[in-house]
């Protein structure tokens, strides 16, 4: 039996010493007219046949493509030494720290994921980590609701829509309403968000780089919010991160991310991270796990799991969240990729996937009748007009083997003739070449 | 140990990635960059591995250790799903290449995967039809519970209650409140949910239900002997019924719970489906919904075409939203989805059996050791108080010393000294009676010298922390406290 070590001999011993006489007998609490009849399940397979199962599914996806595609979540270089860290079972098959001595593995790594968070957004302190960045922005969203007692979200539109749509759903039962500011040719309208706050504004929402990959300063803006004593809220892209203005140099309350694009393979979407740090004073909002440093009688040095009035398990349904752990695995193979790339490496990326961006833009605003959505500095993601629906020229494309970005119209009518393109180290000089090529055959 | 940050050198580093690209401050004003770089380690490649496999060598894990934590199914985690999950083929997908025209086509195995494993969840649970899009269980009870207010929603009622059993798992409450619930609590009688009272909760808040919230069998492990009675009374005041599959692995292939009457449900691949729970996470806590709730699931959905192709639908004109970015923790869902088949139907029935059977003779033998406050066939898992004179606390800590996981202690909240055990299937005859041993020497040795017990554990990297002072000093970081 798969899994299972009992022999026939063992299993007979068991029911003795439990009093039944067949494994059937252990079931007879559920309501006979409960039991199915038969479950119309396959038979089980050898582990070869399963494996080799897969690897025809897995052949069958597109991953050899030459692809721009990002629009918040991108592929990226991971060192090998993270997966083999990340694959060691000690971390994998352990689970959430609830006894501290024998976790101090998790425990310390998280306490340093943690410090890793806080150092790069500039921010006081960080959780362990939350499921993704879309319910990262919606916690950050209700821990200002919680400390501001106001019930309107001021959100720039060109925040992700992907976490947008998540936002709205998780709000829905909620007394919480949005107030979208709108985006002009994929420019966040500073003015306009300056404006937005008012008495019953909890907070301002913004995206940096925003969805359509454009660079601004939003020290202004939460100037404005903090000055109606709203919360700001800011969602980055970790590896332009390590070159761009700080949430903490802006001013921001609480700062999240998308975590994928440290050290996690895309995987058709999932599982990811969502990472949130925020100032001390907003520390007791914060949900999630959070560990902190600790010593035993000896004096020697520990990590607990800490402030845990905060959680579910104790506050049951006044906890500041829901969620009981953290994505930890995900959590322990960004916080290894931080450590092998450090400041440098994480740098050098940032500054890649911008100087192919430009290369990119440069290219293919040479074909006829495709020109920049606006003239704003951008990171490593650009949004091109086409001379012709997004879609359609994407479509085209794909059938070529090229993934040129996301089309945009399908969340911003108006914009259907729109493209975001995205270059991080997996493109290369040539694959814009060919994009540019492969383009200018269609358009 | 000393951080990862401790041991930085500045000026070293891996050199994973290098290139000649201009700096930054050549392609964006400076206004617009950080004023110095992140204060990340700066280690060698051998700095970072050494240190991450010192600290992987401080946690207690089921590859080493029994891990008898109750109500977390801490089952073997099969190595080849790991494989699976780990193909280029899967893993450097990128999600929104199903959303682009033509798309589809080139993410058939992928789309294939999440069709297949909701075909099979469906038949084990009697349910309708699945959205993974959950990415925990938390988060699937967030989805589940906003299905059910959706369905009065749309039927232009404005019910606000959820009904809530003492026993619960702290999450339902939680769950509930994210999605602007009032919580009533039903109190149990016998460690189970008392018909009575739910009646008398019903008449109370009579029109105002959303629904009831079970996990069954019970956080107590015990099967719930009157559910007909409670379907019907919901039933009876259209109010919905709510499986919280924390305990499926309980009952796999011996009750569907859409047969029983429940209308909603969500499972933790994590715990029945064997992929491994990482420290804490990644998760997957898929929803499953009869007809009655099956227009209100997130969306995209993926669906079979009639040429057999898969594609994305995302015209639901009733659906609640999105939970998540796409459709779930798909590297969990896969491993999930191998582990199902590897077992198939036989294979899945047989793991409620000897998680069940682990689970009666590790209760029974524990009888002269703990106080079992419930003598009856348990389920997968049960609870135990520690003898009158000591504390679950201690007992947890020295089963540490013995190379043991602690159970988990003090849940459910209704029993004292709770210490509840959950074995899974996958543990030997062998591994069950040290464990016994373990706890019997254990009881004993703190009978004599309490005070011997309260000083557990002495052979861990670390002794007893301090939280009070931790709580109150706040270093959560290496920059604070």
């Amino acid at each position: 039996m798969p899994f299972i070590p009992h022999t026939p001999r063992e299993v007979e011993e068991m029911l003795a010493v439990v009093g039944v006489r067949g494994l059937d007998d252990l079931f007879a609490d559920i309501p006979p007219e409960m039991r199915p009849a038969r479950l119309n399940l396959p038979k089980g397979q050898g582990e070869a046949a399963v494996c080799s199962y897969f690897e025809k599914l897995a052949a069958r996806n597109g991953t050899d493509m030459v692809s721009f595609l990002g629009a918040g979540f991108y592929a990226h270089d991971i060192p090998k030494a993270v997966d083999a860290l990340a694959g060691r079972s000690e971390f994998y098959t352990a689970y959430t720290p609830y006894q501290a001595e024998c976790s101090q593995g998790t425990l310390q790594a998280i306490f340093e994921f943690q410090t890793a968070v806080s150092r790069l957004m500039e921010m006081d302190c960080a959780n362990a980590s939350v499921y993704d960045g879309g319910t990262a922005l919606f916690e950050a969203a209700m821990m200002a609701v919680r400390a501001t007692r106001r019930r309107v979200l001021v959100v720039d539109e060109a925040v992700n829509p992907i976490w947008r749509k998540m936002l709205a759903t998780y709000i829905a039962g909620l007394p919480v309403s949005l107030k979208t500011v709108p985006q002009k040719n994929g420019v966040s309208d500073l003015q306009a968000l300056i404006d937005a706050p008012d008495k019953d504004c909890a907070a301002v929402i913004v995206q940096n780089p925003n969805f359509f990959g454009v660079v601004a300063d939003y020290t202004e803006v939460f100037a404005k919010a903090r000055l109606h004593k709203a919360f700001s809220v800011i969602s980055v892209y970790p590896v332009m991160q390590a070159v761009l203005k700080t949430p903490g140099e802006m001013g921001a309350d609480v700062a999240v991310a998308e975590g994928q694009s440290l050290g996690q393979p895309l995987n058709f979407g999932g599982p990811y991270l969502g990472l949130m740090a925020c100032g001390k004073e907003h520390i007791r909002q914060l949900p999630g796990r959070i560990a902190g440093r600790a010593s035993d009688p000896d004096g020697k040095t520990g990590y607990v799991l800490t402030l845990q009035a905060r959680e579910q398990h104790i506050r049951r349904g006044k906890a500041t969240s829901n969620i009981c752990s953290n994505q930890a695995l995900c959590a322990l193979r960004a916080l290894a990729h931080l450590c092998l790339l450090g400041p440098e490496g994480l740098a050098r990326q940032a500054e890649y996937g911008m100087d192919m961006a430009r290369q990119a833009v440069r290219r293919l605003t040479s074909l006829k009748g495709v020109e920049p959505l606006n003239d704003e500095p951008y990171g490593n993601e650009a949004a091109l007009r086409l001379p012709a629906p997004a879609e359609q020229v994407a479509a085209a494309l794909v059938e070529k083997g090229f993934v040129p970005g996301f089309p945009v119209g399908r969340y911003y009518p108006g914009m259907e003739n729109i493209l975001l393109l995205a270059c991080t180290e997996v493109n290369r000089p040539g694959h814009i070449a060919g994009l540019a090529e492969a383009m200018g055959d269609l358009l | 140990m000393k951080t990862i940050f401790a041991e930085s050198v500045p000026g070293r580093g891996s050199r994973f990635f290098a290139s000649d690209a201009p700096a930054a401050a050549k392609m964006l004003p400076a206004g617009l960059l950080r004023s110095r770089p992140p204060r990340l380690p700066e280690c060698s490649e051998l700095d970072v591995v050494r240190h991450f496999t010192r600290l992987s060598r401080l946690n207690y894990s089921v590859d080493a250790n029994f891990y008898p934590l109750g109500s977390c199914t801490m089952k073997y985690n099969p190595k080849f799903t790991e494989y699976v999950a780990g193909l280029p083929g899967f893993a450097r997908l990128h999600p929104l290449l199903a959303q682009l025209g033509r798309g589809a086509a080139r993410t058939q195995g992928a789309l294939r995967c999440l069709h297949e494993i909701e075909v099979l969840l469906c038949e084990i649970t009697g349910m309708e039809a699945f959205t993974l899009q959950p990415m925990a269980g938390a988060n699937g009870e967030f989805t589940g519970v906003s299905l059910m207010a959706a369905y009065h929603r749309a039927k232009g009622r404005a019910r606000a209650k959820m009904l809530i059993p003492d026993s619960a798992h702290g999450t339902n409450p939680a769950s509930a409140a994210l999605a602007g619930l009032e919580i009533v609590n039903v109190e149990s009688r016998d460690g189970m949910v008392d018909p009575e009272a739910l009646a008398a909760c019903l008449a109370e808040h009579d029109g105002d239900v959303v629904g009831l919230m079970m996990t069954c069998p019970n956080t107590l492990g015990l099967m719930e002997s009157r559910l007909p009675e409670i379907v019907a009374l919901l039933r009876g005041a259209d109010a919905l019924l709510y499986y919280d599959g924390a305990n499926m692995n309980a009952i796999l292939g011996k009750m569907r719970v859409g047969d029983a009457g429940f209308d909603v449900v969500h499972l933790n691949l994590h715990k029945t489906f064997a992929t491994p729970h990482g420290g804490g996470g990644p998760g997957s806590g898929p929803v499953g919904v009869n007809a009655r709730l099956l227009p209100f699931l997130p969306a995209p959905r993926v669906v079979k075409g009639e040429d057999g192709d898969f594609f994305l639908n995302d015209n639901l004109p009733q659906s609640i939203g999105a939970v998540g970015p796409f459709y779930g923790s798909f590297a969990v869902i896969v491993k999930a989805l191998a582990y199902m088949l590897r077992l198939g139907g036989e294979g899945l029935e047989r793991v409620a059996e000897y998680a069940v059977l682990n689970a009666n003779y590790l209760k029974k033998r524990l009888q002269n050791v703990l106080d079992i406050p419930f003598e009856r066939i348990c389920a997968h898992e049960f609870v135990a108080s520690a003898p009158e004179g000591l504390r679950a606390l201690d007992i947890a800590k020295a089963l540490l010393d013995r190379g043991f996981h602690a159970p988990t202690v003090y849940f459910p909240l209704i029993v004292r000294e709770c210490l509840m055990a959950e074995p899974t299937e996958t543990e030997s005859k062998q591994t069950l009676d040290a464990y016994v041993e373990a706890l019997r020497e254990i009881v004993e040795q703190g009978g004599k010298d309490p005070a011997g017990l309260a000083a557990a554990p002495l052979n861990m990297p670390v002794r007893r922390l301090d939280e009070t002072t931790a709580a109150r000093r706040m270093a959560l970081t290496e920059d604070m406290g």
